[in-house]
Parts: C-alpha cells; sequence; structure tokens
C-alpha cells in the first residue's frame, strides 16, 4: 500500500494529553476525538489537517497514557501514517493493533520538513520526500507485526485464531 | 542461562525454559483490568471477536475511577458499559462508587494481584505492581480486549535496566524521590522498551507503599515494567492478603543486563519535577520561589496509607496558606476508613483542606481539581505534560507527598525542613 501526503512537524516526547486531552475522554467516538486530535500541541491543527496528511515527530513520541483514544483519534483525522525518530512502546502496539501505520525512521524524521510531500511504501517502510528528492528506509517491522496487520488489525487476528 | 525476574515470569508463562530480550512470546496473563475510559473500548474490540465468554471471569476487573463519581451524562454513560458487561460477564471483582478506589491503589490491596503474576491492563500505570514482584505493563484497549478473551498476550521480552539504590535515605526521602531523580538522570524515553529493576540497600528498606510509587512511574521513563525482587516486606503485605497462589522469582546474580545504573540515595533529597516533564527534576533546595494556587495530594503513585501520614505529620496543627487550595484524595475505601480512625481528616480539614472520595479525577484533569489558565499546582501525582490538570497554559510540579504538604503551608514549593 502506497500512502502520499504532505506533512505536519511535530517535536520530540509529544504524549498522549498532547494527541488527545484527558478533558475530551468521557466519550469514544473517533470522529468526536478526531475533532480535538493534536489540540494542546497545535489548537488549529484539528482545521488545518487534510485526508491523507502525515504526522513527523522527534523521538518518544505518543508517551505518556494507554488511552487507545491517541492513534484513534489521530486516524479518524485522516492522518495517513506517523513518522517518528521513535515511539513509546504502548502508542507503538496501539497503532499497529486498530492499523494506524508508524514508521520509526530517524534520519527522515529529522530530515523532513513541515510542508514537504511524501510517498510511504507501507510495506517495505521505504520513504520517499518528493519535496526534496531523497530517500529513507524506515525501520522493519517484526514478522509477527506484519502478521497482525495483513489481518487487519489484532481483533481479526484473535478471531481467526479462535476459529481454529 | 541466567535471567532477569523479568525474563523468569516471562518464561514461566510462556511454558518456556528461557527466553531472551528480544524475542517475542505468547504469554498467559493472570489477571487484567480496566477503567471508565479505557474500557468502553475493550468492550467494544471484545464484542467484535465473536466469542461468548470472558477467559476467566475471576481475573478480569473494570473499575470505574477516573471520571468518577460520574462527573457529566457522557461518563456516566462510560460507566454504566462496565456495570454492564460486569453483569453480563458476572465478574468476580467489578467495584460500584463506595466501594471502589484508583485501581493501582485497589488491586494489591484487595491481593488481587501478587508476587510472580503477569499483569496486563488497559492503564499505563498498570506498571505499579512490580512492587510486588510480578510483571505489569499497560496496554491499550485492543489489546485488552484481545486478553479478556483469549487470557494470553503477545510480548515482547524486554532488555532489563538495574537502578542501584545503595545507602540509607534522608528524612522525608522516599520512592517518589528515588524515581524522580532516575527519570531525571535518563529522560522520559531512558528506559523505552525496557524493564527496569530497582535494587539496593535503599529498596531493601523501603515501605510496600513507597515501593508501588516507584513502580507506578517506570512508564514515565518509557519502561515496559518496574519491578523489585519480592522479600520479607513482600511477604509481609501479601501473606492473608492475596487471593491466589504467589510465586517470589529473583534474579540470577549472573544474569545480564542492558545498562546499570549506581546512585548513592543518601545524597537524594526530596525532589520536584518542573513543567512541562517528569525528566525536568531537581532537589526542593533548588526550586526557588515557585508560588502555588493549588496542591493534590493522592492518585495511584502517592494516595496511599503512608502518604497520607507523612502529610499529615505536617499539617498538623498548621493552616494552609491563604492563596492554596489543598486537596486530598485517598487512594481507596480502606485508606478512607484508615486515615479516618487515625484522625487524619481532622487534621486536613483543621488546616483548611477538601477531603475527597477516591478518583483519578484532578491527576488528568478530569474533574474535581481542575486548573484555570496561568495557575499552578504540586502535586503527588506521576505527570505534569501541558494541560495535565486543565488548561493548557497552567503549571503542575511534582514532587513527594511531604513536599506537598508542606507547599500548602507556605503558598510556594518547599521542602519540610521549612516548617518543621
Amino acid at each position: 500500500m502506497e500512502l502520499q501526503g504532505k506533512t505536519w512537524k511535530f517535536g520530540s516526547d509529544v504524549d498522549t494529553d498532547a494527541i488527545i486531552p484527558a478533558r475530551y475522554l468521557n466519550t469514544s467516538d473517533p470522529a468526536e476525538l478526531a475533532r480535538h486530535c493534536m489540540e494542546d500541541a497545535d489548537p488549529a491543527f484539528p482545521d488545518k489537517v487534510k485526508p491523507g496528511d502525515m504526522i513527523i515527530a522527534g523521538k518518544n513520541f505518543g508517551c505518556g497514557s494507554s488511552r487507545e483514544h491517541a492513534p484513534i483519534a489521530i486516524k479518524a483525522a485522516g492522518v495517513s501514517c506517523v513518522i517518528a525518530k521513535t515511539f513509546a512502546r504502548i502508542f507503538y502496539r496501539n497503532a499497529f493493533n486498530i492499523g494506524l501505520p508508524i514508521f520509526e525512521a530517524p534520519e527522515a524524521a529529522e530530515d523532513i520538513k513541515e510542508g514537504d510531500e511524501l510517498t510511504v511504501d507501507a510495506s517495505s517502510g521505504v520513504i520517499i520526500n518528493k519535496t526534496t528528492g531523497k530517500t529513507y528506509q524506515a525501520t522493519p517491522v517484526p514478522p509477527f507485526m506484519q502478521q497482525i496487520i495483513a489481518a487487519g488489525g489484532l481483533i481479526n487476528y484473535v478471531s481467526e485464531r479462535m476459529k481454529q | 542461562m541466567p535471567m532477569t525476574i523479568t525474563e523468569k515470569i516471562l518464561a514461566a508463562h510462556a511454558g518456556k525454559e528461557q527466553v531472551t530480550p528480544g524475542e517475542l512470546i505468547n504469554a498467559r496473563v493472570d489477571f487484567v483490568l480496566a477503567n471508565d475510559i479505557t474500557a468502553p473500548v475493550a468492550i467494544k474490540e471484545f464484542e467484535k471477536i465473536g466469542v461468548k465468554d470472558v477467559f476467566d471471569r475471576e481475573r478480569i476487573t473494570l473499575v470505574p475511577d477516573h471520571f468518577t463519581p460520574n462527573k457529566d451524562i457522557k461518563s456516566a454513560e462510560q460507566a454504566m458499559l462496565l456495570k454492564q458487561f460486569s453483569r453480563k460477564h458476572d465478574l468476580v471483582n467489578y467495584f460500584e462508587v463506595g466501594r471502589m478506589g484508583i485501581e493501582h491503589c485497589l488491586l494489591p490491596e484487595q491481593g488481587l494481584v501478587g508476587p510472580g503474576d503477569l499483569i496486563i491492563g488497559a492503564d499505563s500505570h498498570t506498571c505499579t505492581y512490580g512492587a510486588l514482584g510480578a510483571f505489569s505493563t499497560g496496554v491499550g484497549s485492543t489489546d485488552l480486549a484481545a486478553a479478556m478473551a483469549l487470557g494470553e498476550t503477545w510480548l515482547k521480552v524486554p532488555e532489563t535496566i538495574k537502578f542501584e539504590f545503595a545507602g540509607k535515605l534522608k528524612p522525608w526521602v522516599g520512592g517518589k524521590d528515588l524515581i524522580l531523580h532516575a527519570i531525571g538522570d535518563i529522560g522520559v524515553d531512558g528506559a523505552l522498551y525496557q524493564a527496569m529493576e530497582f535494587t539496593g540497600e535503599a529498596i531493601e528498606n523501603l515501605s510496600m507503599d513507597g515501593r508501588l510509587t516507584m513502580c507506578n512511574m517506570a512508564i514515565e521513563a518509557g519502561g515496559k515494567n518496574g519491578i523489585i525482587a519480592p522479600d520479607e516486606i513482600t511477604r509481609a503485605y501479601v501473606e492473608g492478603r492475596c487471593k491466589r497462589p504467589y510465586q517470589f522469582y529473583q534474579s540470577d546474580p549472573d544474569a545480564k543486563y542492558e545498562k546499570i545504573y549506581h546512585y548513592d540515595a543518601s545524597l537524594i533529597e526530596p525532589q520536584v519535577a518542573f513543567p512541562h516533564l517528569p525528566e525536568n527534576s531537581r532537589p526542593v533546595s533548588e526550586a526557588g520561589n515557585v508560588e502555588i494556587d493549588q496542591v493534590v495530594i493522592g492518585s495511584c503513585t502517592n494516595g496511599r496509607m503512608e502518604d497520607l501520614r507523612e502529610a499529615a505529620r505536617l499539617l498538623k496543627g498548621k493552616k494552609v496558606h491563604k492563596n492554596v487550595r489543598l486537596i486530598i484524595f485517598p487512594g481507596t475505601q480502606e485508606i478512607y476508613l484508615q486515615a479516618m480512625r487515625e484522625g487524619l481528616f481532622e487534621i486536613f480539614v483543621e488546616a483548611g483542606g477538601a477531603v475527597s472520595t477516591p478518583t483519578c479525577g484532578p491527576c488528568l484533569g478530569g474533574h474535581m481539581g481542575i486548573l484555570a489558565k496561568g495557575e499552578r499546582a504540586i502535586a503527588t501525582t506521576n505527570r505534569n505534560f501541558v494541560g495535565r490538570m486543565g488548561d493548557p497554559e497552567s503549571e503542575v510540579y511534582l514532587a513527594n507527598p511531604a513536599v506537598a504538604a508542606t507547599s500548602a503551608i507556605l503558598g510556594r514549593i518547599a521542602g519540610p525542613g521549612e516548617v518543621e
């Protein structure tokens, strides 16, 4: 699957409170969560983000809470993928489980500027910056997690296992 | 092959002789939990799997503790989903308001989690139970849903970092200060994807309440779990309390660690983490003149008996500063009752503080202690991210209960030495 989009850049240690503040967690409706996505990091983000856009961030993206509402809000806002230097581990797991593509690519996360146009090959992890012409390779995903993606997320994966 | 305590627990639950860091395993879970924010999503995902029953009705708990007592209609609806699911599946451990507590204070207290267990919870501070010598880690709602159906979860075996705290603690220094000091040293991603094992003389002498505080904040360094080898203090805590059989594991003396940090605990002062990350910690003596509007004592980090006693020792016969709101949140109903019996509430109320029923409310900016724009709080909670306790332009400082109580009296951030 090839993803294409324009980038929005954030710094390091973007926490789950910044991605979706707790004051909105009295609901788990994806559309409602999307309306407040990244609000405490950039109040204008929910209005300016367009379907297919990508988030670029520094180290430890998604640190803090286990709230799955964080990747759900990002996905529901139309963001096609997140590229960061590193991800916090619970966020990393949650993103795979709900089918939000994420890529650990330190060099790409450092180089890519806000507004650059990218294409990302979700299966190979090859990132092409169409604005600069540079190509990057994201850290490969373990085969087991590729199986989860291939099954369409953890619930489908478990559902198939329960039938066996 | 020698193994760390974390590796031994994971191996035992994966049915293997040994495991090595980096390996992906399927592990049996002993207990799973979720709360009124994470359970509604987990229940929805569970229902998509298409199974009729949960894996074990005695090993799942849904604790409505975040927005409860229900703060508005939407939260009431979320909490109701927990109640309905618990009734439908006849879950043994459902805790209604009045019997409920902050999950990570409640579960160890009720003997639902114990040494050698493997526990996952849809709450990042599930790592708290490492204090009992268990492997416990936070996951999201979908992982929790899968575990409710299967009774197992997949895990990557983490590398272990050892934190050795030599020496004896200074007065008014506790688990909170040790963990804030370590996070200040290694940073909020200093233990990313890794196990944090706490050892040394200071840990051996640390109370169970102090150990729970330390392991609670492993996630604030990015850690997968925090863990302390069980000993006589652990035995005294779990005996007669744990509802299931438990097992003590120890790291082998020649176990392989990714890294070892050595600290002289006798040199560590009470710490304060400045906004907006737990890693911005410094000794309270270097805090400078920081005036405050609110003090929060409680949460899954520092809402236990020892914490309330410590705050009461300082607040006894004193008054809360005229510019300050002091709010105290006991972790559970049992702690609430004990504090009441010991006369601690009288001390708090006479000092001019408010005492609340257990809730996670203020810690995550949910309810019961929200900050307005420009307001500043010092809290015994675990996070000081932007907007954590309210307006994105408010500030949260983290500290132990003694520093929080002293600050309440003086109206500015200060160490206990100033009022003792």
